[in-house]
Order: structure tokens, then sequence, then C-alpha cells
């Protein structure tokens, strides 16, 4: 028991590794603020293009959703991280993280968005054509705000993920919570600083998990 | 136009270096057979583990729902990431040493196991009350009807979400490569820094690609198909 304690919950490592893990934690906040957003808006964008009357675009879209939904995210990130170095871009770790993120948070935001809106029955889209709203106040108006609500559980569950998808930005020495943890774990040769870091992980996602049990279950139960 | 030509060299001759990637090619192919068969595993002893849960918590038993209940949103709300390095780094302090594979397995199992229990259970929760009514009155346990009539219509049920979310967990496997496992991602890593060259990016890029995409693409079929059925 002792020795439990001695290696996963030891009181002077929390208090010393306290202010690394503290700025450790804001930075993820701060990531996750840039990245969940950005994935958003670009999932949007990808359920849009993807409802296109072109079909070569509607093609175009599939490629790209299923294209970066095969691919391991933090395969991505290494990808750019370490790759395009050698086609002469060098991207600092921050940017490289913001464009994976993009890159495989649209792809699967846009899925949730596309069920979405096909969700919406196309009657709703052509009754708010013919009261004289154009296709844009259309969309706006009428059918995302259903389709939101219908794909709400999904949007939550894949908030979740790119929560904690975050943690990968440690691999390309990005400062951010798992980082730091890492760093004070191997200068004072004990697991503390890893739990001290699970535990805050825990208090910020927690309360998510729980949201998403409730509206889930709510959501099934319906069906 | 002829400086054009020359840094097309260079992109060609950093990206795709055929002499590189003959060379890293066995490693990676290596790595691929390393990654098919831990999501193997993990796919197989996450899934199962997980309906274990899910039949153990349709008992009700306060206990029993409680611990599953923290076990799933404990596993559900960490970083796959941060559980992996806890047990590679934090177990051999108490003695007990995990190698990177073990770790990985562990964690993404229990991970999966976790997010299934609660598909599962969303699924039993979700089938009529009057299948189980039906189902007692003709003389079955609650064993019975919840092995015999209730589980095969909520896995049926279950079976988009399920399939989403193992995909998403097998491709967790390139955390491996954090902790030194051998899988694809790790190959290709080192295979870059031996040779100063991306080639071997690009192998283990295409070796996801061919590894995944016919897995999105067989998870998208499964979406529509049971779509269709539930209408």
């Amino acid at each position: 028991m002792e020795f439990i304690l001695q290696n996963f919950f030891n009181w002077d490592i929390v208090t010393q590794a306290w202010p690394l893990l503290l700025r450790g934690f804001g930075m993820t906040l701060i990531l996750m603020a840039a990245v969940i957003p950005v994935g958003c808006i670009g999932g949007l964008t990808v359920a849009l293009l993807g409802q296109s009357r072109f079909r070569a675009v509607r093609w175009l879209t599939i490629i790209y959703v299923d294209f970066f939904r095969a691919f391991p995210p933090l395969v991505l990130l290494i990808f750019i991280y370490a790759g395009l170095p050698f086609a002469g871009i060098d991207l600092p770790a921050i940017v490289s993280v913001c464009l994976a993120f993009l890159l495989n948070s649209s792809a699967y935001y846009g899925e949730v968005f596309r069920a979405g809106i096909e969700s919406v029955g196309t009657g709703q889209a052509e009754a708010a054509r013919s009261t004289g709203l154009s296709g844009f106040q259309t969309t706006t108006y009428v059918v995302l705000p259903q389709a939101i609500r219908n794909v709400l559980p999904d949007l939550v569950s894949n908030t979740l993920e790119v929560a904690k998808l975050t943690s990968l930005a440690s691999v390309v020495a990005l400062p951010e919570l798992l980082y730091s943890a890492d760093m004070a774990r191997s200068v004072t040769f004990n697991a503390t600083p890893i739990v001290m870091a699970a535990v805050l992980y825990l208090v910020l996602l927690w309360p998510l998990v729980r949201l998403l049990s409730r509206i889930e279950h709510r959501s099934m139960g319906s069906r | 136009m002829n400086a054009d030509i020359t840094q097309w060299d260079r992109f060609l001759a950093s990206f795709f270096d055929l002499a590189v990637m003959q060379k890293y090619l066995p490693d990676i192919v290596d790595g691929f057979l390393l990654t098919c068969h831990l999501a193997i595993l993990i796919v197989i002893s996450g899934l199962v583990l997980g309906l274990i849960l899910a039949v153990i918590r349709a008992y009700e038993f306060w206990l029993t729902s409680w611990l599953i209940v923290v076990f799933a949103d404990v596993m559900r709300a960490l970083p796959p990431l941060v559980f992996i390095l806890l047990l590679y780094f934090g177990l051999p302090g108490v003695g007990l040493n995990l190698s990177g594979y073990a770790a990985t397995y562990v964690t993404l199992t229990l991970v999966l196991a976790a997010f299934s229990e609660e598909i599962f259970r969303a699924g039993i929760l979700a089938t009529p009350k009057g299948q189980w009514e039906a189902a007692r009155s003709t003389g079955l346990g609650f064993g019975q009807s919840l092995a015999y009539v209730i589980m095969p219509q909520a896995i049926r049920m279950t079976v988009p979400p399920l399939t989403n979310r193992t995909i998403a967990i097998a491709k967790n496997t390139a955390l491996g490569t954090v902790v030194g496992v051998g899988e694809i991602l790790n190959q290709a890593t080192t295979g870059q820094s031996f040779s100063g060259n991306a080639s071997p990016l690009v192998l283990g890029a295409l070796a996801y690609l061919i590894l995944f995409i016919p897995v999105v693409v067989f998870g998208r079929w499964v979406e529509t198909r049971f779509a269709w059925r539930r209408t």
C-alpha cells in the first residue's frame, strides 16, 4: 500500500509538479478552444459540400471523408509534423496540430452533420423555399437547427473524442497537459504526474461523458 | 522552367525514393502484420468484455452496476494515451513490468469494453418492455429472456454505432508507437529517421490506407444497411 502511494500518489511530487501541470492544462484548454470550433466549421463545410448539386463535388467530399477517416489521427499528425519539412514546409508544432485536427475532425464532424441534414425531410426545405426564403436562409434557419438537434448525441460524442485527441499533441512536443506530465515523470522517475494529468482530464471531461450518457439513452429510447 | 524540374525531382527523391522504399518495405510489412493482429485481439477481447459487462449490468445489482458505471465513465473520459503511459511507466514502480505491446493492448481493450458496454446497454434499454414481459410469461428465466429474446434484438440495434466505435479504436493501435510497439507508424518513423528521407512515411501512410479504407467503406455500408432496416 505504502508502495502504491509512493509511486502513484506521492504528495511531494504533486506539490513540485503542480505549476508545470497547471501550465500544461492551460495549453490543453487553449488547444481545445482552437481545434473544436475549427473542426466543427470544417465539418459543416464538408457536409454542405456533400449536398451539392454537382455529382463530382459530392463524390470528392465522400473521398475526402473516407480518406481522412482511414488515417489514424496520430499518423496524420506525424506525417504533417515530420513529413512536410522534407517538402520544404516547416510548420511549428501548434500549426501542425491544428492542421492535422482540421483534416481529421472535419471528416468526422462532416459525417455527423451529413447524417443530420439527411434526417431533415426534403419537405422542410421545399416549404421554406416556397415561403420566399433564399437557399442560404433555408439552410441556416430551417434545415440546420433541426439537423443539429437530431444528431446532438453524435455531436457531443465527437466533441469528446476531439477533446481527448488533443493529448496527441504531446507526441510532437507541444507542451500541453500530457506532455508536461510526461516531462515531470521523466525527471522525477515517478508516475504521480501522469496520475495528476489523468485526474485533470477526468475533472474536465467527466461532465461531458455524463451528459453524453444522458442524451444517448434518451435518443435510443425515443426511437 | 529548369528550376521547377529540379524542385519536382527533389520532391520525388524525398517522398518517393524507390531504393529507400524497397529497403524499408519489409519493416513496414512487419508493422502491418503487427497492427493487424493487435487490432484483431483488441476488437475481440474488447467487445466480449463489453458484452459481459452489459449483461452483468442488466441484472441491476447496485454494487456491480455502480462499479461498471465508474469504470465506463473513467475509460471514456480519459485520453487513451494517458492510460497507456500510466500503465507503461507506472506499473514497473510497483514491480509489474508491462511491455509497450501489453500496455497498448490492455488500454484499448478496456476503452473498447467501456464504450461497447454503454452501447449494448443502450440497446438493451431500447428493447420494448413487452418483449421482456412476453419472454418471462412463457416461463423463461431472467437469464434466458436476456440471452434468447432481448440480446439478439439489442445487438442488431447496436451494430452501426458499435462498428464505428470499433473502427476508431482499432486505428488507435498507432498510439503504441509512443511506447515502442513496432507497428506501422513506429516502423515508418524509424525508417524515416534512419534514412533521412520521407519515403518510409509515405509507405506507412499507404499501409494504413490499404488496411483501413476497406474497413471505413464497410462501416459506411453497415450504417446504411441497418438504417434502412430500422425504418
